[in-house]
């Protein structure tokens, strides 16, 4: 058959092009269950982090049954708890609705000794690509009690940053409400004052994630803001 | 041609391995793949799982577009090799997703990027093409190992002067420099972390490397 002819390289490319699809699709649907257990487990992993619990692949599974376990509900913007699973959300689904109709999981954790912290589950726009976090607020609805931070491509050494515990550690103790008005936290480059509760310090060379991260904030915080408010209420009772 | 039997690593073969490590360097003497090489060495890990990435990729195109080489119409020539190094790029993202899920992460989309590192289409064009299978693999370790060997140059300097660490796979950040020193008043280039600073650094072993070695120079 003559190589360069139409028909031998319409032939050989239809022939190569379903090789290649078989092979890549048997690949994906193989290689599925282990990948969705461990973006699973990450998501547990992350969870924990925020509330300074330390988790690894191996123990992250029974540690989250532990502390949070069946504790976790979704609530609606009115701060309502609503029906459904809130490990499953996907809230890069809910991103794509107005913010009054999205849902929002809320991952209780009880510690040792009894303490209750909440965790709230955020999603926002770095510079590349998505970049999400985990913020575990204590029973007064306002202080931060730990908070983790992901995301999916920005640059390492800058953008990527926000994922180190340096970055994190910051938020530690800072407040969502200024005395029961709503103030979410900004993200300041060039040094953010320690003892200023509302604010904490950029990461350097990057900007648009820092930037991203506090809309991220801002944005997330408002959608719980009256379950945090019930939150604050609950503990005057 | 000669049919007789070459042994496996005679000096020609090896050649094709020693080659590109030095004087044949693909980012520093054909100035390819300088996109990547900026993009994955603010910290020394990401880089050399790269390195180790782009090796597999090289090798696997490179053997299978040698096996095939005869039978490609070229004028989808171009079109056949992309095909395959995609595959092989999507193959390794996800084993690393699947068994290496916290490297995966890390990587995130340069994985993706292997494809367009041009160092792999331009051995696939001016080797694999027209060599037997062996010497293919040979010429992509080689090349791969070049490459890789720059990245982990470029991304250790830049972390080490850049944040003070060394990110090693399996090991995790390393303070390298002392808190003595920054009680002392060192501080950290945060200019090094920035992309431009790749290129400086790249441009500086060039520059080492042609001063070492005359034939390097163009007249």
């Amino acid at each position: 058959m003559n190589k360069q002819g139409n028909a031998y390289t319409f032939i050989y490319a239809a022939v190569m092009v379903v090789v290649v699809a078989a092979l890549l699709a048997f690949v994906s649907q193989a290689l599925k269950p282990r990948q969705e257990r461990n973006e699973m487990v990450a998501k547990k992993i992350d969870i924990l982090q925020s509330i300074n619990v330390a988790a690894s692949s191996a123990d992250a599974e029974q540690k989250y049954a532990d502390i949070i376990g069946e504790h976790s509900y979704i609530v609606d913007f009115a701060g309502n708890k609503v029906e459904g699973v809130a490990f499953d959300v996907d809230l890069a689904v809910e991103l794509r609705k107005p913010a009054e109709d999205r849902l929002y999981p809320v991952y209780e954790a009880h510690l040792e000794g009894g303490e209750k912290k909440y965790v709230l589950q955020l999603r926002g726009a770095g510079l590349w690509g998505p970049i999400w976090g985990y913020v575990a607020v204590n029973s007064d609805g306002s202080t931060i009690y730990g908070a983790t931070f992901g995301h999916k491509g920005e640059t390492p050494g800058l953008g990527a940053e926000i994922e180190k515990p340096v970055f994190q550690e910051q938020f530690v103790g800072k407040q969502i409400f200024d005395q029961g008005t709503f103030k979410s936290i900004a993200v300041v480059k060039g040094g953010a004052d320690a003892e200023d509760k509302f604010e904490v310090d950029a990461v350097s060379g990057g900007t648009i994630t820092s930037k991203g991260l506090e809309n991220m904030l801002s944005d997330f915080f408002k959608g719980y803001e009256s379950f945090l408010k019930n939150l604050e209420r609950a503990s005057h009772e | 041609m000669s049919n007789e039997k070459e042994p496996l690593f005679s000096a020609k073969n090896l050649k094709l391995i020693t080659g590109p490590i030095g004087s044949q360097n693909p980012i520093t003497t054909q100035v390819l793949g300088i996109c990547s090489a900026l993009a994955v060495t603010a910290k020394l890990e990401p880089a050399i799982v790269m390195s180790i990435s782009v090796i597999a990729v090289l090798v696997f195109a490179n053997l299978i577009i040698s096996l095939i080489r005869n039978s490609i119409p070229s004028r989808i020539r171009i079109i056949v090799q992309l095909v395959i190094v995609a595959a092989l790029v999507i193959l390794v993202d996800q084993i690393l997703k699947a068994f290496a899920y916290d490297v995966s992460r890390q990587l995130s989309v340069f994985v993706g990027l292997i494809i367009t590192n041009c160092i792999i289409m331009g051995r696939l064009e001016a080797f694999a093409l027209g060599n037997k299978p062996w010497p293919s693999v040979l010429d992509a370790v080689g090349n791969g190992a070049g490459y890789g060997l720059i990245l982990i140059i470029v991304a250790f300097f830049r972390e080490l002067f850049g944040s003070g660490t060394l990110t090693l796979p399996g090991l995790g950040e390393l303070r390298v420099i002392p808190q003595v020193f920054y009680d002392w008043g060192y501080v950290n280039n945060g200019f090094m972390i920035l992309p431009p600073m790749a290129l400086i650094v790249v441009g500086i072993i060039i520059w080492v490397q042609r001063s070492r070695n005359k034939e390097l120079i163009e007249s």
